[in-house]
């Protein structure tokens, strides 16, 4: 059965989505320590495929303030990647990066942005790089866009650019752990559908 | 006084002292329209500007060449007159500046176009407008005063 949207998704390729978002997971907390120049731990990401009402809900109700990186994928993968910094995980970067404490975004100046936009690269890099090992397929990202301002002005963006493909997208919690500072951070993987589908055959599952 | 909350590709209505809002508005728009005299408020929130441009599109509230034409009719059954109607409208934000490829550049202006059209149309007149710029905008439309405040979460709030 061909893949028309997320919602066919069934249990085994969920299961491969989860594990990509493992290891790539896995690989941007590496590059977030070797950044940051200190041990940076990970819990086991939750991966869910939500729609854009319920991604709002998650990220803490549509006013909630948060860092957006908006990336776009091309090669033979085609989409977009979204980083998604809460205040904490853009406290704990600024503060190990810079030596900046804020406590609130509209105190954050040109450095504090470029610094955050660099981690958003780096990561989304090696999280690209495990998903482009893993299934063999030459994938390229963007420079990283970013803009810090409400959670549902921010996800209008790939709402608005996905409308007539899906109303869903898969949405990657990662929770990270440096010097007893916990901070959350969430993907958004949007490729589109035959992307997706080109995924799941290049790593041998049945569609 | 009740505060109605408008959803994204959702419109509703309400007649004084309520309020209507919806909130972080990005790309999207938000058309305010009032009667003065019945004090009926209606408030749409639109995603892309017309249901051309995806044929066989169900969700008639997504679109602005069709959202404000549904609010229209249901606020005229309830007593309002769209002759005596005025517009307030905000949105259309760009929040990403570099986003330079393809359809999704500039979908913001695009939407407050097609609200403008779509109004013009119409003949109802727009009395205020806060549209553009790089950031979220959380509406207020009051049915008592016809007062559409905007709260940004960067800077501050205001009202037209």
């Amino acid at each position: 059965m061909p893949l028309n949207s997320y919602n066919d998704l069934n249990d085994i390729q969920m299961d491969v989505l989860r594990e990509i978002g493992n290891i790539g997971s896995g690989n941007a907390a590496t590059s977030l320590s070797n950044m940051l120049m200190r041990p940076v731990g990970i819990n086991v990401p939750q991966i869910r495929i939500l729609d854009y009402n319920q991604v709002v809900t998650a990220l803490g109700g549509p006013e909630t303030m948060i860092v957006g990186l908006l990336l776009s994928l091309s090669g033979d993968v085609t989409g977009m990647m979204m980083f998604l910094l809460q205040k904490d995980f853009a406290h704990m970067t600024l503060n190990a990066l810079l030596g900046q404490a804020f406590n609130d975004f509209s105190e954050v100046d040109e450095m504090g942005y470029s610094a955050m936009t660099e981690v958003a690269n780096i990561m989304a890099a090696s999280y690209v790089n495990a998903v482009s090992t893993l299934t063999g397929l030459n994938i390229n990202i963007s420079v990283p866009d970013i803009c810090i301002d409400m959670a549902g002005a921010i996800l209008s963006v790939p709402a608005i650019h996905y409308a007539n493909i899906s109303d869903k997208i898969i949405f990657i919690e990662d929770e990270f752990s440096s010097q007893e500072e916990n901070a959350i951070s969430h993907i958004l993987m949007i490729p589109d559908v035959e992307s997706l589908q080109k995924i799941m055959t290049n790593l041998g599952i049945e569609i | 006084m009740n505060t109605v909350t408008v959803g994204i590709s959702d419109l509703n209505i309400v007649k004084a002292p309520d309020v209507l809002v919806t909130y972080a508005l990005g790309s999207c728009v938000g058309i305010c329209l009032y009667d003065p005299v019945a004090k009926i408020a209606g408030l749409s929130h639109i995603m892309l500007p017309s249901v051309s441009q995806m044929p066989g599109a169900r969700d008639s509230y997504k679109f602005a060449d069709t959202a404000i034409v549904i609010l229209v009719k249901k606020m005229t059954e309830l007593g309002a007159r769209s002759a005596r109607m005025k517009a307030k409208i905000a949105g259309g934000a760009q929040m990403f500046a570099a986003l330079s490829n393809s359809s999704i550049a500039n979908i913001g202006q695009r939407n407050v176009t097609a609200v403008k059209n779509t109004l013009a149309q119409l003949n109802i007149p727009i009395i205020a407008e806060d549209t553009g710029k790089n950031y979220g905008r959380t509406l207020y439309f009051n049915a008592d005063t016809g007062l559409m405040q905007i709260k940004s979460g960067i800077h501050g709030e205001w009202v037209w």
